[in-house]
C-alpha cells in the first residue's frame, strides 16, 4: 500500500494538487505544505478548537482530519475570510472593535465556529453563542469580549446594513 | 502528537470495505468521524496497521423512518440528527442526548454509530440505545447479524464486535403512546463528557407507571441499566402525592447499585451522589412529558 497519495482540493477558492503522506493531518497540510499558518494547533487531539476550519460548509477540527480525507473537498480557513477587495469579514471587524482577541491564538477557530453559528442561527441569544463556542478555548479574553463581538454582528445584520455573513 | 504509519484505504463500496476488513482481521480499524479515533492515533494510544475510511460510502449516509422505527446509518453525524424534525419529535430522548454530545465541530464529523462502537463509559449514545431498546446492525464479509443493544456493550471501550465486522446501522423502535422521556447529565463545562448522566422513559396509564426504563451514564463500565429501580417503579402510582417518594426510592436504588471508580474528574462517592440526582431529574422530566400526552 503506498504511503503517499495524490489529493486535489479547493482551499479558499484556489485549487491545489499535492502528493501527501497518508498519515498527514489536514492541519499540518495547510500549515506546512500550503504555508497557510493562520490555522493554529493547540492540542492536536480535538479539545482546544484552535485548528477549526470549514470543510464543505461545516466546521471541522483539522487536527482530527487526514489530508487525504480532504481530497475533493472545499476548505475555508481564516485566510479565506477577507473579501476580494481585501476588506475584513464583518466578524473580524467586530472582534477588532470589541476587543475579541488578545494574543490571537484562538481567534481563527473562534471565527470559523461563530460564522457557522450565525449562518444557522442569525439571531442567537448569549447562551446560544456560549454553547456554540464551548469547544473553543481562549486563555486570554475570559470569553466575554468574544461573545460580545459575535452578538454585535448578530445585531448589525438585523439592522439596515444587512451584511453578508458567509 | 503525530500518528504512526498505517495503510490507508478509502473503499467506494460496502462490499469492498468488508473485504478489506476481513483480510485485515485484528489489524484493521474502521475510521468514521475520527473524533475519538484520531485523538488516540495522534497520542499513539493506538497503532492500527490498517485504517478503513468509510466516509466515501454514501450508502451508509441514511436516516430512515418507517413504521418499525428509526434507522441511523453509519455515516450519520451527530449534527444530522439535530437537523432532523422526525428525530426531534419521534425520538426526543435521542435528540436531547445528542445536543449534549461535545461541541458543534465535533458533532459535524462524529457519527452516532462510531460513538456506539467506541463505547466510552461517559458517552451519551450507548445509554440512549439501551434505554430505547435499540438494535445494532453488524456486517462482515460473511453476512449480517443484529444484536440487542444490551448484548452489544461488553465493558469499557469494549463491544461484541469481532475482527472483520463493522456497525452499519442502529435501529430505534417507535416510542409507545403515553411515554415520556428525559435525558440529563452533569459536566463541569458545556460539551464535556459527563461525570454522570441518566436516561429515562416512563409509560403511563391512568396515572400508573406501566413501564419504566432507566440507564445511568458515566459509571465505569458503559451503559448501566438500573433494573432494581425499573422494577420498583413498575405498577407504582405516580400522582402528585406519590411521585417524589417513588423517585427518591429509585435514586436510592441507583446509588446502591452503581460501582463508579475514583478518577481525576470526580471521586467515586461524588459520582454515586450525582447518579442519584441525575436519576431523579431524568424521571421528573420523563413524567412531566408522559403526562402531557
Ligand atoms: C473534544 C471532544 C469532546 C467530545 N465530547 C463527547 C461527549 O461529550 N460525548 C460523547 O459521546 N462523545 C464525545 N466525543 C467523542 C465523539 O462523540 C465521537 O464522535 C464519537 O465517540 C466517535 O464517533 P466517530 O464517528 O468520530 O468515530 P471514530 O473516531 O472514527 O471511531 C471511534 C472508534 O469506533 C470504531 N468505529 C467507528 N465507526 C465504526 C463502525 N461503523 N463500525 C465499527 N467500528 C466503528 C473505530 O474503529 C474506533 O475504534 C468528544 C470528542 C472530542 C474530540
Ligand atoms: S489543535 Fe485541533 S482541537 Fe486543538
Ligand atoms: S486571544 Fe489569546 S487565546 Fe484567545
Amino acid at each position: 500500500m503506498p504511503r503517499e497519495q495524490n489529493i486535489r482540493l479547493n482551499v479558499n477558492g484556489r485549487v491545489y494538487e499535492r502528493t501527501v503522506p497518508v498519515r498527514l493531518s489536514l492541519a499540518d497540510f495547510l500549515r506546512d505544505h500550503l504555508h497557510l499558518t493562520g490555522t493554529h494547533l493547540g492540542c492536536e487531539h480535538g479539545v482546544c478548537g484552535a485548528c477549526t476550519i470549514s470543510m464543505n460548509g461545516r466546521s471541522a477540527r483539522s487536527c482530527l482530519t487526514l489530508a487525504v480525507q480532504a481530497d475533493g473537498a472545499e476548505i475555508v480557513t481564516i485566510e479565506g475570510l477577507r473579501a476580494a477587495d481585501g476588506s475584513r469579514h464583518p466578524l473580524q471587524q467586530a472582534f477588532l472593535e470589541n476587543f475579541g482577541l488578545q494574543c490571537g491564538y484562538c481567534t481563527p477557530g473562534m471565527l470559523i465556529t461563530a460564522i457557522e453559528l450565525l449562518r444557522e442561527n442569525p439571531q442567537p441569544s448569549e447562551q446560544d453563542v456560549r454553547e456554540a463556542l464551548s469547544g473553543n478555548i481562549c486563555r486570554c479574553t475570559g470569553y466575554q469580549a468574544i461573545v460580545d463581538s459575535v452578538l454585535a454582528v448578530a445585531r448589525d445584520t438585523q439592522g439596515s446594513k444587512k451584511r453578508e455573513i458567509v | 502528537m503525530k500518528p504512526a504509519w498505517f495503510d490507508y484505504y478509502a473503499p467506494r463500496s460496502l462490499d469492498e470495505a468488508l473485504r478489506i476488513l476481513a483480510d485485515a482481521g485484528p489489524n484493521g480499524r474502521v475510521l468514521a468521524g475520527g473524533q475519538s479515533l484520531m485523538p488516540m492515533l495522534n497520542c499513539r494510544l493506538l497503532n492500527p496497521a490498517i485504517l478503513v475510511d468509510i466516509n466515501r460510502l454514501e450508502v451508509l449516509n441514511s436516516l430512515d423512518v418507517t413504521k418499525d422505527g428509526l434507522t441511523v446509518g453509519a455515516l450519520v453525524r451527530h449534527a444530522d440528527l439535530l437537523h432532523d424534525d422526525r428525530v426531534r419529535h419521534g425520538w426526543p430522548l435521542l435528540f436531547e442526548a445528542t445536543k449534549q454530545v461535545a461541541h458543534p465541530a465535533i458533532r459535524n464529523r462524529g457519527t452516532v454509530c462510531g460513538s456506539v462502537a467506541h463505547n466510552d463509559p461517559a458517552a451519551e449514545h450507548p445509554s440512549v440505545l439501551v434505554t430505547l431498546d435499540g438494535t445494532v446492525v453488524i456486517a462482515s464479509a460473511a453476512g449480517r447479524r443484529e444484536l440487542p443493544a444490551e448484548q452489544f456493550f461488553t465493558g469499557i471501550l469494549s463491544t461484541a464486535l469481532q475482527p472483520g465486522e463493522m456497525v452499519v446501522a442502529l435501529r430505534y423502535p417507535p416510542q409507545p403512546a403515553g411515554t415520556g422521556t428525559g435525558f440529563v447529565e452533569f459536566a463541569r463545562r458545556l460539551g464535556d463528557f459527563a461525570m454522570a448522566g441518566a436516561a429515562a422513559t416512563l409509560t403511563l396509564r391512568d396515572g400508573v407507571c406501566e413501564h419504566a426504563r432507566l440507564t445511568v451514564v458515566g459509571m465505569g463500565e458503559g451503559p448501566f441499566r438500573a433494573r432494581a429501580a425499573e422494577n420498583m417503579l413498575a405498577a407504582r402510582r405516580l400522582g402528585a402525592d406519590d411521585r417524589n417518594e417513588a423517585f427518591a426510592e429509585a435514586a436510592e436504588k441507583v446509588r446502591a447499585a452503581v460501582e463508579p471508580a475514583d478518577d481525576v474528574h470526580a471521586s467515586a462517592s461524588y459520582r454515586r451522589h450525582l447518579a442519584g440526582v441525575m436519576t431523579q431529574r431524568a424521571l421528573e422530566t420523563a413524567l412531566a412529558r408522559a403526562g402531557a400526552h
